[in-house]
């Protein structure tokens, strides 16, 4: 489904790459989790996947395409194949919430007919039917990823991306956030969810992939925020990192607890559509 | 659905822009204007050419008693001199060349400028005597009067051979430097007004981040996102285009026709079949400018 071959991806500029040598392999109907600090490479992860960035060395394959084969004009056809869900959630605000949903369909050409079919069926998915007509404004920050979790899936696609869906919300509400991507998940969607959440992970037990300084340091299945068998390195073909700096000091396998919820720290480090657009 | 959804984002770029749009609108519409008025003084060109043109005449001006110009010495052109000048001109190396050719005396000569210059005091200084007699020659083709000159002028008798057409050509020299200084200033005005297409779809765009953001992110086509921008610019100017083609229509309706014509009647003027014919011109002219500059504005914006 998802396939990096010695992935490296260097940003103009930067002393050191983003991503190193990353080789992995993700399969149809996977959950993973994504970890590591920030500025370890997670999002440049999340946006090579969707050809918003193009790697340097080393091949990318997602949903059997060659993303290096796919033409500029073809890519807005491959994106409908992947929903995002981003920490700020990124709704219309002068939109409700049917309208923000629906407003994926309406720009790729969808029916009416089958907009008002699918989009209080995702609505009913993520519990939010009763909301349909509130304003983004007038709902509280959970509701308001669940719309945004709509608003990704409500064209059924193959991959969702979630970059810190509960980036800026409590454990509770995180926990229904997770409810709801598990039961997208549970319906054949692959999930890759970056995260500090160390709570989620430890309790979900689904695959994780730790990237540190670029590299990944360690990929479990069925593992938790912290390692507790393999030694890193060892699932990964790439020689294991050398810390050499404060960075990657930071970024070893042994993050801080405590560090995760909200702290502005640990916000993304580039919000790539935002400033595209 | 999709058609709505186009047309109303377009109508919401323009409402927050307004300002911006008003004033595409004006400059598209006074570049426009130019680039009209231009195309009228060609058309005006063209139909004094052919009216003139085909009534240009050659003019075979004979000796007066008072005329000391080519071959006359004060001495008027006598009868056989003028026979002669009509055999030449009737002689197998001539006549094909030649529609038809007549004969003016002084009388009649005096006639056509008592007509000719019935307002103006010199009429009363003229006396038929002061006035040459002339050949009237109409070429088959106009443009072959250095025939005729070469085969008259010189000859006893003649006082001078003058094509009617040098004076046009004066005149169209000035009306066409007009036109080329009406598309100079049209040029420069639709360059200011692509620039300001470019900057005003830009502006556009910005404050529709977030809805391109998403669009772009969940993989609506690249015409889909580009298409209400081009809109855009395109509704703009072809309001600017309908302004110019008013003010052109104006013009003929107001101007030529309604003073020129009055006040020059001898002279052929464009009409308002002439103002119609420029209209599709200066819609095309804006609508393509707009196009052009919105979409690299658009498509530049998006890639940066």
């Amino acid at each position: 489904m998802i396939l990096f071959e010695d992935v490296t991806k260097m940003y103009r500029g930067a002393p050191k790459p983003a991503l190193s040598n990353v080789s992995i392999n993700i399969g149809a109907g996977e959950f993973v989790f994504l970890v590591g600090a920030s500025g370890s490479g997670k999002s440049s992860f999340l946006r090579l996947i969707l050809k918003e960035e193009r790697p340097n060395a080393g091949n990318i394959h997602v949903l059997g395409q060659d993303l290096r084969r796919i033409p500029s004009r073809k890519v807005p056809l491959f994106r409908r194949n992947l929903g995002v869900v981003f920490q700020d959630f990124r709704l219309l605000p002068q939109k409700t919430v049917f309208d923000n949903v629906a407003f994926t369909l309406r720009v790729i050409g969808q029916s009416s007919g089958f907009i008002h079919e699918a989009v209080p069926d995702i609505l009913q998915t993520v519990g939010l039917a009763q909301k349909a007509k509130n304003y983004p404004h007038e709902l509280s920050g959970g509701e308001q990823q669940r719309v945004a979790i709509a608003r990704a899936a409500v064209n059924k696609p193959s991959i969702l991306l979630a970059d810190e869906p509960t980036g800026n919300l409590d454990p509770s509400t995180s926990a229904g956030i997770m409810n709801v991507l598990s039961r997208i998940n549970a319906s054949g969607t692959t999930v890759i969810m970056a995260t500090h959440d160390s709570g989620i992970v430890n309790q979900m037990q689904r695959r994780v992939v730790e990237v540190s300084a670029g590299r990944i340091v360690r990929d479990e299945r069925e593992g938790g925020y912290e390692t507790t068998s393999i030694p890193f390195g060892e699932l990964d073909t790439a020689p294991s990192p050398i810390i050499t700096d404060d960075e990657a000091g930071l970024a070893s396998p042994t993050p801080i607890r405590g560090r995760n919820e909200s702290d502005p720290e640990t916000a993304p480090t580039s919000f790539p559509w935002e400033l595209r657009a | 659905m999709r058609l709505g959804f186009v047309l109303r984002e377009v109508g919401t770029g323009l409402a927050r822009n307004l300002s911006m749009v008003i004033s595409i609108v004006l400059v598209t519409f006074i570049s426009l204007t130019f680039v009209g008025a231009a195309i009228l003084l060609q058309a005006q060109i063209q139909q004094m050419k052919n009216y003139w043109f085909d009534r240009a005449q050659v003019a075979v001006y004979m000796c007066t008693d008072f005329s000391t110009l080519g071959g006359c010495d004060q001495l008027a052109a006598s009868d056989d001199q003028k026979l002669a000048i009509e055999q030449r001109l009737e002689s197998p190396t001539l006549a094909p060349y030649i529609d038809r050719f007549y004969f003016e005396d002084r009388d009649q000569a005096y006639e056509n400028f008592r007509e000719q210059f019935k307002d103006s005091a010199v009429v009363d200084l003229v006396s038929p005597e002061l006035l040459p007699e002339t050949f009237w020659v109409n070429l088959v083709d106009p443009t072959q009067s250095e025939l005729i000159f070469e085969a008259i002028s010189g000859l006893p008798g003649v006082e001078s051979v003058i094509d009617q057409r040098s004076y046009l050509d004066q005149i169209f020299a000035l009306l066409n430097a007009g036109s080329l200084t009406a598309v100079a200033v049209a040029s420069l005005m639709l360059l200011a007004a692509a620039l300001l297409i470019a900057t005003t779809i830009r502006l556009s765009a910005f404050s529709r981040r977030r809805e391109l953001a998403i669009m772009r992110l969940v993989g609506a086509s690249n015409r889909f996102i580009q298409t209400p921008f081009v809109l855009e610019g395109i509704v703009a100017a072809a309001l600017g285009a309908a302004a110019a083609s008013a003010a052109v229509w104006a013009i003929v309706r107001f101007f030529v026709q309604g003073y020129l014509t009055e006040a020059l009647p001898t002279t052929v003027f464009v009409g308002a079949s002439d103002a119609f014919a420029t209209m599709p011109i200066l819609f095309a002219t804006g609508i393509g400018l707009a196009v052009v500059a919105s979409y690299i504005s658009i498509t530049r914006y998006l890639r940066a």
